[in-house]
């Protein structure tokens, strides 16, 4: 094998771990890290979408707003989960939920895991991208510091809906990416066998996105991936999320709007 | 072209693509975009600068589908957040012209997070109370209409334009759903409650412009009636209604 082929195999293998269906979901993370979880549902317009959950929990000594994307573990439970992959009243619940976490003063954090928006008639009928698009601004403007982490797939506009933040930190075996290297392959070179060659191609480890400068953090998981051990994962997470929203909440609101636009000012700044 | 002749002042025309993952698929990234300069004459994507249409002094940021299927990397990004922060700094009407397939595939997770920028962006002059006008032509698809194209106070199409995020071959891949006729033209999102208006292009200088007048504050000076398929859009609209 060639350098550039087992470069490949190896990102691949990183891609497969993100996915590992035995890989702690966000509701794992969220019965380890927070004591009063609440589901809040529906997006009040059309629906609840399961594949993006969230509401106020407990996080030490105050009230934080989760928002974070769900994939299933049985059968059943990812078909009501739509594999995570979440419609417009997902990120109309999740905008819904930004809203409330503003009114509260409570901080944000969200945990991203999805392949995508969900691409279906209905969801483009309902205007998924207006919904993702409005949840951009929406998360821009927040006037409470967000921590985003990345616990398994980071997929695309789907990811990015509930993912603008002030700090983006990675499980170490995470993925970020323009696009899945499925999607990617089939759009490049027509051919969706060559997702290896695209995941390689498009640099989408936690490791990548750390050395881009675009992911703060990465949170190191227990020997051999997450799903090993969720209770060291979630104690690595935990102690991470503390970190970064102690540090957060020492800055003036206007001065964490300003930094939080400037991080994205200048990616690809010239 | 909308503007008034000479009145376009463009900005940036220096800011070009880089490829800095040293993205390869069939070829290189670094030749693709070598290509495009070689057939459009243009560094990027976008192209864009204040002129004046109608008498409003407005920045106008235009899409150009012919490099690289007006797709967004980071430069893209880069020059449409110029765009959109002189609008702001000059208190001045955005009007951005749509046409790409999405997201560069090439420049990765720096062309998915030109999406934060530019919306981050026109949060900021939607808060100033600066008006924003988005035309989508054909196509504007993925990550530019999950953005900045989706993001304003007005959405003119053309007609028949396909507008969406995921593309109809994906959809069917994912789904093995039936796509009902007309999917995603703008025709249909228009049906859907998305866009404001579907205006053909001959049409189009006195739209903008009757906006540009009423978002002004200027309204009594718009001579404009709506005509043709405009009208029609707004009598079937009304038709709609119980």
């Amino acid at each position: 094998m060639t350098d550039n082929g087992s470069l490949a195999a190896a990102t691949w293998a990183q891609v497969e771990l993100a996915r590992h269906p035995d890989r702690p979901y966000a509701l794992d993370y969220i019965h380890a890290l927070f004591s009063n979880f609440f589901e809040l549902h529906g997006d009040r317009l059309y629906g609840d979408d399961h594949a993006i959950i969230g509401g106020p929990a407990a996080f030490d000594h105050r009230t934080v707003m989760v928002i974070a994307q769900q994939k299933g573990r049985t059968t059943a439970e990812r078909a009501m989960r739509n594999f995570g992959m979440a419609n417009p009243e997902g990120y109309r619940k999740a905008l819904r939920l930004i809203r409330q976490a503003e009114r509260f003063q409570f901080p944000i954090f969200a945990f991203v895991d999805t392949s995508g928006a969900f691409p279906g008639a209905g969801a483009e009928e309902r205007g998924i991208a207006w919904a993702i698009a409005e949840n951009l601004v929406a998360l821009a403007q927040a006037r409470v510091p967000i921590v985003t982490l990345v616990i398994g797939e980071g997929g695309s506009g789907g990811a990015l809906g509930i993912g603008v933040g002030d700090r983006l930190l990675m499980m170490e075996h995470s993925i970020y990416s323009v696009a899945m290297p499925e999607a990617c392959a089939s759009i490049l070179w027509r051919d969706i066998a060559r997702k290896v060659e695209a995941a390689e191609a498009l640099k989408l480890t936690a490791a990548d996105l750390k050395r881009m400068g675009l992911a703060d953090e990465i949170v190191p998981e227990p020997a051999g991936g997450a799903q090993t051990d969720y209770g060291v994962a979630a104690d690595a997470a935990g102690a991470a999320l503390r970190r970064h929203l102690g540090e957060l909440e020492g800055l003036d609101v206007d001065q964490l709007l300003e930094q939080r636009y400037q991080r994205y000012r200048r990616i690809g700044a010239s | 072209m909308l503007v008034e002749p000479g009145s376009f002042n463009e900005e940036d025309q220096a800011i070009t693509a880089k490829d800095v993952l040293g993205f390869k698929d069939s070829q290189p990234y670094t030749r693709r975009i070598e290509q495009s300069r070689a057939t459009t004459g243009a560094n990027e994507a976008v192209s864009w600068g204040e002129a004046t249409l109608a008498g409003h002094r407005i920045v106008i940021v235009c899409l150009d589908f012919a490099f690289m299927g007006g797709s967004m990397g980071a430069a893209t990004g880069e020059k449409i957040t110029n765009g959109i922060e002189r609008a702001l700094q000059g208190r001045v009407p955005l009007l951005i012209i749509s046409a790409s397939g999405g997201a560069r595939m090439q420049e990765g997770m720096l062309s998915l997070m030109q999406l934060a920028k530019t919306a981050a962006a026109l949060g900021r002059l939607g808060a100033a109370g600066i008006p924003y006008i988005s035309l989508l032509t054909d196509p504007t698809m993925g990550g530019v209409t999950a953005s900045f194209a989706s993001l304003a106070d007005v959405i003119v199409a053309e007609p028949g334009a396909m507008i969406g995020f995921a593309g109809a071959r994906v959809i069917q891949q994912a789904t093995y759903e039936t796509l009902p006729e007309g999917f995603q033209t703008a025709e249909f999102l228009w049906q859907h409650g998305m866009i404001d208006l579907v205006v053909p292009r001959p049409e189009l200088p006195a739209v903008i412009r009757q906006l540009l007048d009423l978002y002004t504050r200027d309204g009594f000076h718009s001579d404009f009636e709506l005509k043709g398929q405009a009208r029609a859009a707004a009598q079937a609209a009304a038709h709609i209604r119980p």
